[in-house]
């Protein structure tokens, strides 16, 4: 089994449009929620999410690239080729042909989905533009990286609802591990701040208007946030032999199902991906020293959440830091892992714990170390990124330092 | 504008070139149009013209609609126009 590194990593979402915003904005506790700004927001009864506001498209895209890039494949596009810099790779010959690219996304090109049927619909148009299909589909974002950077192994859309990315991050892990590939490019996107995205969500009654305050007594519903995160995961040998600055070690990785309930999460289910992550990476709970929790705000996900961790680890869940950026960044559906993952790095590789903010008034069924309102300078050695998702799809990382 | 001078400007826009850069008799791989910039023309045209093109990018020589050059498309959608206002 060869070991895995993280040489690269990109990013853009609410909080910053590359890492270093990103983790600046964490390590100040910044939040990056406010009101939704698009068509027809003012029919919708959810008001706010983490919205990208300081981008412009037209000023980073041609109008041909525009043609096929939904805002999902934009972000994603974004994040890769930050990430790919970073780790100083260039894929051409052999390494070309032992890369790809596996990224996790929920909606694909929802927004392409949203406009279109308002067009043929609402305004009764009868042609839509040709490319509407290149341009919803949900690999859409994996086949413009592939195309963008002449990747050439093994390439796919993982969709596993808010669990996406860290599913998609897993079997990116266990391709470079097994051999298979030299090094992948993964992690997620997700474009749903729109009407129609929005909108279907309004209907499950879990959505908060007030803030996203995730462990907090007071925490009313989760709020959406929009975004990607990529990264580049290589074989440990190839990274040192070329001197590549290496950020963290993919130590590990698990993934369960509950097999009970479509939406309701099970303490049960999450706790076996947790001990599974940690006994792939040989780890045992006592080495674990921040968890990025998958923490939405609702009150089934967080005490639910709070049970499989003390579950999985016993009496050490209390010495553990616990944190949920979703508080910050809002919960990116299918890229929420990959933003999440950033937090997890910049704890391993910086000491900087990204806390939870908008945490006031104590639950007694979450009673962990939330990090609560400000972040903290320390050295971790293992962390670990939660995902839970409806469907009761649980998937869990282990990072390591290296 | 006349109807071959918005068919030679979607051309161009979609051939990434200047309008006095296209001439009529140029065919579409001269003018370096690929199968997906043919489509957004046939597109271009359609939401320009308010027309529907017979056009099937499968085997465009088999359609009606004659893509060979600039000036067999101002024909055929001369035509088109022709026969929605007949």
């Amino acid at each position: 089994m060869k070991r895995v590194v993280i040489t690269g990593q990109g990013t853009i979402n609410a909080l910053g449009n590359n890492v270093a915003q990103t983790i600046d904005a964490m390590a100040n506790g910044k939040c990056g929620i406010g009101e939704l700004e698009f068509p027809n927001a003012d029919r919708l009864s959810i008001k706010i999410g983490g919205q990208i506001k300081n981008f412009d498209a037209s000023e980073r895209f041609s109008r041909q690239q525009l043609n096929f890039y939904d805002p999902f494949t934009q972000f994603a596009l974004i994040a890769a080729e930050q990430a790919i810099s970073q780790s100083g790779l260039v894929f051409d010959g052999e390494l070309a042909e032992f890369s790809g690219v596996i990224l996790g996304t929920a909606g694909g090109g929802l927004q392409t989905q949203d406009e279109n049927y308002r067009s043929v619909y609402e305004d009764g148009k009868n042609r839509v533009h040709p490319f509407v299909v290149p341009r919803l589909m949900n690999n859409s974002a994996v086949s413009h990286v592939s195309m963008t950077h002449g990747l050439k192994g093994p390439c796919f859309t993982v969709s596993t609802a808010c669990a996406s990315s860290n599913h998609a991050m897993g079997q990116a892990f266990q391709m470079v591990q097994s051999g298979a590939a030299k090094a992948m490019i993964t992690g997620g996107s997700e474009s749903m701040l729109c009407f129609g995205g929005i909108k279907a969500w309004e209907g499950l009654r879990v959505m908060s208007n007030t803030g996203c305050r995730p462990f907090c007594a007071s925490r009313d519903g989760m709020v959406q946030g929009e975004g990607a995160a990529v990264f580049v995961f290589e074989e440990y040998e190839h990274a040192r032999v070329r001197g590549a600055e290496i950020l963290a070690e993919v130590a590990g990785f698990a993934m369960s199902s509950d097999a009970s309930d479509i939406v309701m999460p099970s303490v049960g289910g999450a706790r076996r991906a947790i001990q599974g992550a940690l006994n792939s990476a040989g780890l045992n709970p006592t080495d674990v020293g921040y968890i990025n929790a998958h923490g939405t705000g609702t009150a089934a996900n967080d005490k639910t959440e709070c049970a499989a961790i003390k579950d999985a680890l016993g009496d050490h869940a209390y010495n553990v830091m616990v944190s949920s950026t979703k508080s910050m960044h809002g919960h990116l559906i299918g890229g929420t892992g990959a933003v999440e993952m950033l937090a997890c790095i910049a704890a391993i590789k910086d000491g900087v714990i990204a806390p939870t903010i908008n945490l006031r008034d104590s639950d007694p069924e979450c009673d962990l170390d939330f990090v609560p309102n400000e972040a903290r300078q320390t050295s971790v050695d293992v962390a670990i990124s939660n995902a839970f998702a409806f469907g009761g799809l649980n998937a869990v990382i282990a990072l390591r330092k290296i | 504008m006349s109807v071959q001078d918005k068919i030679v400007e979607i051309i161009a826009e979609q051939a990434v070139l200047e309008p006095s850069d296209v001439s009529l008799e140029m065919g579409i791989e001269e003018l370096g149009l690929d199968s997906m910039g043919l489509v957004e023309t046939v597109f271009a045209i359609e939401e320009n013209f308010d027309v529907s093109v017979p056009f099937n990018a499968n085997d465009p020589s088999a359609s009606d609609f004659d893509v060979s050059s600039v000036q067999s498309i101002v024909t055929a959608v001369e035509g088109l126009i022709a026969a929605k206002s007949a």
